[in-house]
């Protein structure tokens, strides 16, 4: 019987084996990588040579004497001729650049003193200190200096500084960088007020259409249905193009405006490159998601419920709020928090009508991605656009029930 | 209860008519008065126009003609939330994010009676349906017999003086509702409310009814309390619907004073009561109740008919014996006899005599 048992049990198990492995390979290895990225850093510490993959430590001097000395001493001459061992091997591995980069992510426009000492390598000579600041004064900033000893450990929660607008002064106390440097806050509340903004548009649209779904005669609703399942089926590019001919100065929204005298010709309606681009064409894509939801939980009210209702002696109002609003709170729960969280993570259409002002976060962790190519930072703002996703999660689950929850 | 003068109309149908669709109608002329403090059962089949006339009483449904009166006023403009009129669903429809509790406290918060007032009226209501203890209970947690309760007390919380149930029993096991249609009867009959029920379960339609009104295709075919319906059905719409019956086709050859001679199709002739048939040469079918024909000659009363007839089928019921015959021509002659100690049973096969009174026969429409 046992063996019986766990034999159906091993069996099962090879059952689900591929999707273990597939969930394993594509989403939790990636994403753990990722976050591990947020915070370890290898670039000033190890180089890995492309071709034949062997690892090489690199400023390995340097990170001696960061050891021996404690964090806020002045840059010694020793300090110095350990700066310049750890320029020739760069300059063997080809490798400056590569440090440079990871100093520069945290004190811009330093990358390139690396490429040049390195260069030089060969020729520095005693003094050392004298030899590198003839090359560049900056080499004596205590800011560098700094960022070189955080740099010269791999694991390093810098990222997450900068991730949240703050920085290490260089006596090691975390500080706010400089207010005109200040972006990544601003935009995390900027990301979150739009999803909420954006998810309290598609509960008021969405609302009507999934009641008006869920109790028309059959052959009307399925072709409701179809009209709101369109937009999932029209690519996303198509869609937000449209919303760009149609609302940008001289698009169809205005040019009816002005058309019918609404609208003077010189005050166009700015709707476009902006947080108002963003929010309506957002809204409209996003609308689906609110809607399903709401349906599959409306579809299945009884009708009788509002009927008992009305002749219990409530009003139509009443027996709205009282007793059929009640009942569709899962899915409005499960269409807010899918919506929500699509909102938060959205990329494309605030890249092509936000503007700048229109940008959400992961416009920004794009940007890490591809142009400055600064990954570290990218995991660290995508880490923490996580982690704030799973608190509010966490509260929903608190305050709602996560088994309230009724995707369909 | 004191309202003197419209004590005996206290609902009215007045020349009622329902159309959906604009052409066809789902209710046609009705006229319908119900004296207050009567338990009056719709009965049809599905589709006959019952379901409709109580939801146009409720207020869900509006009459495309004619006038509904309640209590002598026209109610046709009023909506479902002021008419003031209690309702059992199909379903029950107690709300399931409320508690028992809080479901029957709905209709008193709405009219706006204060607290201390509503806890009283809760607990007299659920006391009434023996379901005291059940307060904080959820309607999910609940027998079907126990939600069908609550539905009850909370259509009756707010003391309506009219009380609408719309097949209510329609998901109990019989047992239950034999139960149910007991408490239900004794309530209406305790508390002096009227009611309206409807049904398609003819049994329920008489053994808990005042009057029953026999629907079918959006008209009354009769209205009468069950005993006359039973025993004096007007058509044979009525006669087939109402209990079990049994029919011989035939046609019309004399008509003499309150007896009709009917030539049967096998060609032999009987006596029999005409109810609405009027000339001769009319087709007619007869009906005689399988309780009235008697297998034992010996008991046959002076004046009876006999006919011969085919044991085809016997069938132990316990209290009864039901037994098919083949009677001029119809083989579904349905027999029903006591399961008394001298009472014979039967063999298929074996020819014997049948008879009846010829009044206990009635000729009706074909």
């Amino acid at each position: 019987m046992a063996s019986a048992q766990s034999h159906a049990r091993r069996r099962a198990f090879f059952l689900v084996l591929p999707l273990l492995a597939f969930i394993l390979i594509t989403f939790v290895a990636p994403i753990g990588q990722m976050l591990h990225r947020s915070f370890h850093n290898d670039g000033f510490t190890m180089h890995e040579d492309i071709g034949t993959g062997v690892r090489t430590p690199i400023m390995t001097n340097l990170k001696a004497w960061f050891d021996a000395n404690p964090a806020g001493t002045e840059p010694t001459e020793e300090a110095f001729a350990a700066l310049a061992a750890d320029m020739v091997v760069l300059r063997e591995l080809k490798a400056p650049g590569q440090a440079g980069t990871r100093i520069n992510y945290e004190l811009s426009g330093t990358r390139s003193m690396f490429t040049k000492a390195a260069r030089q390598a060969k020729k520095l000579e005693a003094p050392y200190k004298d030899a590198f600041l003839d090359l560049d004064k900056d080499w004596l900033n205590p800011d560098l200096w700094r960022v070189m000893r955080d740099a010269s450990s791999a694991y390093t929660f810098n990222f997450y500084l900068a991730a949240l607008d703050l920085t290490r002064s260089s006596d090691g106390s975390i500080e706010k960088v400089n207010e005109n440097r200040q972006v990544y806050v601003t935009l995390f509340t900027r990301t979150l007020f739009l999803s909420v903004l954006i998810t309290f548009l598609t509960f008021v649209l969405g609302y009507p259409i999934a009641h008006l779904l869920a109790t028309l005669p059959l052959r009307y609703s399925n072709l409701l249905m179809i009209l709101v399942l369109l937009p999932f089926w029209t690519s996303l590019l198509v869609r937000t193009t449209s919303w760009m001919v149609l609302l940008q100065s001289q698009g169809v929204v205005n040019d009816s405006l002005v058309g019918l005298g609404l609208l003077g010709d010189e005050n166009r309606l700015q709707m476009m490159y902006n947080q108002m681009g963003t929010v309506i064409a957002m809204t409209h894509i996003l609308l689906p998601f609110m809607v399903l939801p709401l349906y599959s939980v409306m579809r299945p009210i009884n009708p009788s419920y509002v009927r008992a209702a009305r002749s219990l002696g409530a009003t139509s109002w009443t027996a709205f709020r009282r007793i059929y609003f009640p009942q569709t709170i899962p899915g409005i729960g499960a269409g807010a928090l899918l919506v929500f969280i699509l909102a938060v993570g959205y990329y494309i259409t605030p890249a092509l009508v936000g503007g700048a002002d229109g940008q959400l976060i992961s416009n920004l962790i794009a940007f890490h991605m591809q142009k400055s190519l600064n990954w570290s930072l990218a995991a660290a703002l995508a880490a923490l656009l996580l982690g704030g996703i799973l608190i509010l999660y966490w509260l929903y689950d608190r305050l709602i029930g996560i088994d309230n929850l009724k995707l369909g | 209860m004191a309202n003197g003068k419209n004590d005996d109309a206290f609902v009215v149908f007045d020349r009622v008519q329902k159309s959906y669709d604009g052409e066809t109608l789902v209710v046609k002329d009705l006229n319908l008065t119900l004296p207050r403090g009567e338990f009056l059962t719709m009965l049809g089949p599905s589709g006959s126009g019952k379901t409709t006339c109580l939801m146009m009483l409720a207020g869900f449904e509006t009459a495309t003609h004619g006038e509904i009166l309640l209590d002598g006023r026209p109610i046709n403009n009023i909506p479902p939330h002021k008419r003031g009129i209690g309702m059992v669903f199909q379903s029950y429809a107690l709300f399931p994010h409320m508690t028992v509790g809080e479901n029957l406290s709905f209709p008193l918060e709405v009219r706006g009676i204060a607290k201390s007032t509503r806890e009283e009226k809760i607990k007299r209501a659920l006391d009434m349906v023996q379901m005291g203890q059940f307060a904080n209970r959820r309607p999910a947690q609940l027998s079907g017999g126990q939600q069908q309760r609550i539905a009850l007390a909370r259509a009756l919380v707010f003391e309506p003086e009219l009380v609408l149930m719309d097949e209510p029993l329609g998901a109990l096991d019989k047992q239950l509702r034999e139960h149910m249609q007991f408490e239900i009867t004794r309530l209406a009959h305790e508390l002096g409310i009227t009611t309206v029920y409807v049904t398609h379960d003819q049994t329920e339609a008489l053994t808990m009814s005042d009057r029953v009104a026999v629907f079918n295709d959006g008209v009354i075919q009769q209205l009468a309390p069950p005993d006359q319906l039973y025993e004096t059905p007007q058509n044979s719409f009525v006669a087939q619907f109402i209990g079990e019956n049994n029919t011989l086709n035939g046609v019309i050859t004399a008509i003499k004073g309150d007896l009709c001679e009917v030539k049967l199709d096998n060609g032999e002739v009987i006596d029999a009561k005409p109810v609405n048939v009027s000339k001769v040469g009319e087709r007619t079918c007869v009906s005689i109740r399988p309780e009235r024909v008697e297998v034992n000659p010996a008991r046959l009363q002076p004046g009876a008919h006999t006919l011969k007839a085919e044991v085809l089928e016997f069938i132990y019921m316990g209290d009864i014996f039901r037994t098919r015959l083949r009677v001029a021509g119809n083989e579904d002659f349905i027999v029903k006899t006591r399961n008394a100690p001298d009472q014979v049973r039967m063999t298929p096969g074996t020819q014997i005599d049948i008879g009846w009174l010829p009044q206990d026969c009635r000729a009706l429409d074909a």
